[in-house]
């Protein structure tokens, strides 16, 4: 082979070389986001079942009337059932629910009246302020994963593999005011 | 838990941002976690026990003024050393954006990363250049904090995804519990901040002082902050100056004094302000605050509520609105006891109860912060099993 040749194959070698090595680097980038996209995941199903235990409890102590003890029990036992499908719609049925009986600042003050409240409802603000948390955190890895996953060197090179296309969890979260008193 | 925060500005130069990450440091050792913060910072600087050097910053003009950063290898590799020491559970990162420590550990870290965004700045040349650079690092962040609604929605703006508002917090009862001097009250205006930074707005109060004096012919001002003294007050006529009392820079003690001294705190600010701590801790104090209305200030302010809010850059709405204040002590006691109750959501007591639930979200169940090791080449080709 003539020395052009030559030359023009090492050229090309270097091309595929750099392409491949910019093609793994981005592959390597989207299985992080993954990681901290199941990361997200795992943490806001960990704030969804805590706040449902919580309200469980409140519910069942007596501490506050039969009537929103029943309306929450009701919204969290539905939202720790629910089905992957169904979730969103029974978490944010237990949001309302937790603003319609907390809607009056004095139910706060019953329930921190009764014998163990104080505890009870600082975990339940607590609860309910970490869940938007963890929702915005999961939102947000879920939007940088699919704008990478979107581009078109992902998609004409398949690094993506079989995971399926990112979905944000959309729900109610809005706590009620007067149990989680923070500046917006 | 063990948290690693990073600082991206000098320890050894007074900042807002600095003074935030000492005082969070503080708190989350109070309460028994484990704290290493990474800073810029002269060798020679004495530092608190908790702070690790991560060498000089070089002042480089960026962004319009000169800022001084940390990049290169040398910061790059001490950036790794910290990580890699560490074994943070968490790391804490300050102005990720910013080309300077809190970029370089976001390139050089995986695992639980937090980040804090302070400044607000509107979309420049640079960021949209800089975007593809940025964002494979920007990425990594598992929570991303503003400091304020209006923090957050140039964030969103800027760089997509979402933020939680956390505010900056202030030690409350420090300013609540502060000794009025008796010779810094009785018809006092207050004014903070570096006097020769137009951005603070002295100009603006000092258009505004001859038609207040016409009004309250006994009122003073009262002003604590670096810069030129004689330039300040040039535009004034000369009786007047006299009026004008300058204290230069203050401790953090004779701070809390003056803004339980004054009767009116003016923060004239034009632009540029993403929070307000000043206002905060105004109001920690008791003081009736008389704000331009900033976005940062109205919220901070409670849109109006907790404090008085005057067109920005309009002298003559901030004379109107200081001798209705100055005339109207019944006014003035309203302002200062619903800004008291309005200003205990900034403590570091909740402030620090919120962030240690974002450190908690994040690492529930993710490993450690661990140097990013950079993968082989050999590896990435797929000449090697491993890979």
């Amino acid at each position: 082979m003539s020395p052009p040749v030559i030359e023009n194959l090492v050229w090309i070698a270097v091309a595929f070389a750099v392409v491949g090595v910019y093609l793994s680097w981005t592959a390597g980038r989207l299985d992080r986001l993954h990681t901290r996209m199941d990361a997200a995941r795992a943490a806001l199903d960990a704030q969804l079942v805590r706040r449902a235990s919580v309200v469980l409890e409140v519910a069942t102590s007596g501490a506050l009337d039969p009537a929103s003890s029943l309306v929450l029990y009701e919204a969290a036992h539905a939202a720790r059932q629910a089905e992957e499908e169904q979730r969103e719609v029974a978490e944010s049925e237990l949001s309302q629910a937790l603003r319609a009986v907390f809607a009056d600042a004095d139910q706060v003050e019953v329930l921190k009246s009764a014998p163990g409240g104080v505890e009870a409802a600082e975990q339940l603000a607590a609860a309910v302020r970490r869940v938007p948390m963890a929702r915005r955190f999961l939102n947000d890895a879920v939007r940088a994963a699919r704008a990478l996953r979107r581009h078109r060197k992902v998609r004409w090179f398949r690094l993506a593999g079989h995971a399926p296309f990112p979905l944000a969890f959309e729900m109610d979260d809005e706590p009620p005011a007067d149990l989680a008193d923070r500046p917006a | 838990m063990k948290i690693g925060i990073v600082c991206p500005y000098s320890w050894d130069v007074p900042g807002g941002v600095q003074f935030h990450i000492r005082d969070l440091a503080e708190h989350l050792i109070r309460l028994g976690h484990e704290v290493s913060v990474l800073a810029p910072a002269d060798d020679e600087t004495p530092l608190p026990p908790y702070v690790v050097s991560a060498g000089r910053a070089v002042p480089v003009p960026y962004n319009g003024s000169v800022a001084r950063l940390n990049f290169g290898f040398l910061s790059a590799a001490r950036v790794r050393r910290w990580l890699h020491d560490g074994v943070f559970d968490v790391i804490h990162i300050h102005e990720p954006a910013s080309p300077s420590l809190g970029l370089l550990s976001c390139w050089a870290a995986q695992g639980p990363i937090v980040a804090t965004f302070h400044t607000s700045n509107p979309r420049s040349r640079a960021m949209i250049a800089a975007y593809p650079i940025l964002q494979p690092a920007l990425e990594k962040i598992s929570a991303r904090i503003a400091v304020s609604e209006y923090a957050r929605r140039t964030l969103v703006e800027h760089l997509g995804g979402d933020a939680v508002v956390i505010p900056n917090g202030v030690d409350v009862d420090f300013f609540a519990k502060a000794d009025p001097k008796p010779e810094w009250g009785g018809q006092t205006l207050g004014f903070i901040g570096r006097i020769d930074e137009p951005r603070k707005g002295l100009p603006v109060l000092m258009a505004a002082f001859p038609r207040i004096v016409a009004e309250c012919p006994d009122v003073r001002l009262l002003v604590a902050g670096r810069g030129d003294e004689e330039e300040a007050v040039a535009s004034l006529p000369a009786e007047l100056r006299s009026r004008v009392e300058f204290l230069g820079m203050v401790s953090d003690e004779d701070k809390a004094r003056l803004l339980r001294s004054v009767d009116v705190y003016v923060a004239p600010n034009t632009g540029g302000e993403s929070f307000g701590i000043i206002l905060v801790e105004a109001l920690s104090a008791g003081a009736a605050v008389l704000a331009s209305d900033l976005d940062a200030f109205a919220q901070v302010l409670d849109q109006g509520a907790a404090g008085e809010l005057f067109a920005n850059e309009d002298a003559d709405s901030l004379a109107a609105a200081a001798v209705a204040l100055l005339r109207d002590p019944a006014r003035r006691a309203e302002l200062s006891a619903r800004g008291s109750a309005h200003v205990r959501r900034f403590d570091w007591s909740t402030v620090g109860a919120d962030i240690l639930a974002v450190y908690e979200t994040v690492t529930a169940g993710a490993a450690a912060v661990a140097a990013d090791e950079r993968v082989p080449l050999r590896t990435r080709l797929g000449f090697s099993r491993e890979g």
